[in-house]
């Protein structure tokens, strides 16, 4: 326990060190939220849709916990490189254990971020559905969180440097982002996307979110919720299994 | 208390340990000698489980690092040759998570810390982050930190790299002194053929990846007919200089630099 602890801890110290990193990955989801939640508006109302800024503020939420709990998987490299790996894999504690107090850190720090962008959208001049949504959504956040971390840290655990990182954000992040529907409503899409859609992890992610905090799910709270349960026990399962298999 | 027969590593094409075989009794010094390349820091992997041995058998206290990896980590404590800190958590933050992680109990954990970051000079920066720190201040940090916890095993690869004699005698002597007290088995790699020669019991020269001699320091001198262990040295490995070829975390090493030369490190 004290392991997973002291590797959680380590996740969570050099996110509160980071300041500037804060400050900086502020900035993509606040151009989305701002350019298109403004920009997009006036088309989406006309639509029928009501207030894309409504829709979209649990969607960028989703996006901020994607990529930074992704990250902290891949962040495995820097270990690699800088050293600090090795010192974990020959350390007399399973590497099971090594793996989910860096995972379980890495979700830490992505539900920190997504509070962030969540207040920043609050300020922006979103509104969720009732306050008893927010822990909801906090729970779906932390599932989300959960999913990507385990996710990003069975990559980071295969690749041998940061060459493939470039492939794993325009075919891996990229598309699970775009497809998950944070953008867009996911019914009457055309059949081969809302096909897509449907085995994206994120698109249950957000649906829950938008079902917790403005009251609309497509494909309802229940089923997100157990859809992200099975993928994150798969995904731990396979960063773990990738994991063990590090070779330095 | 290490057991190496027939031992073979191989990266694709090429055989960075071929076939080799030494055994390593408890409680003795063993230094292994090379130049660079030579197989040294590859034989550590195996040994300590971070590398899967392509043929042959190793033990470690009768285990094999393969088949029982957290019985066998248990046992070893280990100085790398490259850096191995938490640049972004201070000195102490640093000895804190070694502790943790190898189960040191949390008052001892606090005292030793306290004594080996006086005893290298550390104490004052301990709550400094390390990317603040100097190369030698890492590496005395390093070297302290492998010290926190007492093991069966000393692994130290290269320690004294970059070590001022003042850190340098200090090591051996810690080392020394855990060897003499505990009945530590230390298995050691150097350059530095008069550290070897001083505090090594036995001596195995190691050559692209075989090894050509084994035995006391004065058992090396003899056989090559010298009067030092590094005329010895020589002798047996030719004074022909290596390279290393730049392994893919070295490569990764530049490529992050480019990155963040300038920005966080």
């Amino acid at each position: 326990m004290s392991a997973i602890y002291i590797l959680w801890l380590r996740e969570v110290k050099k996110y509160s060190r980071s300041r500037v990193q804060i400050f900086a990955s502020l900035g993509q989801p606040l151009l989305y939220l701002l350019v298109l939640g403004f920009g997009l508006g006036p088309v989406f109302q006309k639509a029928g849709g009501g207030s894309y800024l409504q829709f979209m503020a649990p969607g960028i939420i989703g996006m901020a916990v994607l990529f930074t709990s992704v990250f902290s998987g891949i962040a495995l490299l820097w270990d690699r490189q800088f050293g600090f790996l090795k010192e974990t894999l020959v350390a007399p504690v399973p590497r099971l254990r090594i793996m989910i107090g860096r995972t379980l850190g890495g979700a830490t720090v992505a539900m920190l971020q997504g509070t962030l962008i969540m207040i920043v959208c609050l300020v922006a001049g979103f509104r969720p559905a009732s306050l008893l949504g927010i822990p909801l959504g906090f729970v779906f956040m932390a599932m989300i969180a959960v999913v990507f971390a385990a996710l990003g840290t069975a990559i980071g655990s295969s690749l041998q440097d940061m060459q493939g990182f470039q492939l794993i954000m325009n075919f891996l992040v990229l598309p699970i982002f775009f497809l998950s529907g944070a953008l867009f409503p996911l019914n009457n899409l055309p059949k081969a996307l809302s096909f897509v859609t449907r085995l994206d992890p994120l698109s249950y992610g957000v649906d829950g979110l938008r079902a917790a905090l403005i009251g609309v799910g497509y494909f309802g709270a229940v089923v997100d919720a157990v859809v992200l349960s099975a993928v994150a026990v798969g995904l731990l399962c396979l960063g773990a299994w990738r994991f063990s298999k590090i070779e330095i | 208390m290490i057991r190496v027969e027939n031992l073979v590593k191989k990266f694709g094409d090429f055989t960075a340990v071929d076939n080799i075989s030494f055994e390593v009794p408890k409680g003795e010094i063993f230094a292994f000698l090379g130049p660079n390349g030579a197989g040294k820091t590859t034989t550590i992997k195996v040994l300590t489980t971070l590398l899967k041995a392509t043929s042959g058998t190793v033990e470690v206290d009768g285990l094999n690092p393969m088949t029982h990896e957290n019985e066998v980590r248990r046992r070893f404590g280990i100085v790398f040759q490259d850096p191995s800190l938490d640049q972004d958590l201070t000195a102490w933050e640093n000895m804190e998570l070694h502790g943790v992680l190898y189960h040191v109990p949390g008052k001892i954990r606090r005292e030793k810390t306290e004594t080996l970051l006086k005893l290298f000079e550390l104490w004052d920066r301990k709550d400094a982050l390390v990317k603040t720190f100097s190369g030698g201040m890492r590496r005395r940090l390093e070297i302290a930190r492998g010290f926190l916890h007492t093991p069966k095993i000393l692994f130290l690869d290269e320690p004294t790299l970059g070590l001022d004699p003042q850190s340098r005698n200090q090591l051996w002597t810690h080392v020394k002194r855990q060897n003499e007290a505990d009945h530590v088995t230390v298995f050691l790699t150097t350059h530095y053929m008069d550290e070897a020669d001083r505090v090594a019991d036995r001596i195995a020269v190691i050559d692209h990846g075989k090894i050509v001699a084994i035995g006391t320091a004065e058992e090396l001198k003899q056989k090559t007919g010298t009067r030092s262990l590094e005329e010895a040295f020589l002798a047996l490995t030719g004074s022909t200089i290596r390279d290393e070829s730049a392994t893919s975390t070295d490569q990764l090493r530049q490529v992050a630099q480019m990155f963040r030369g300038g920005g966080r490190r």
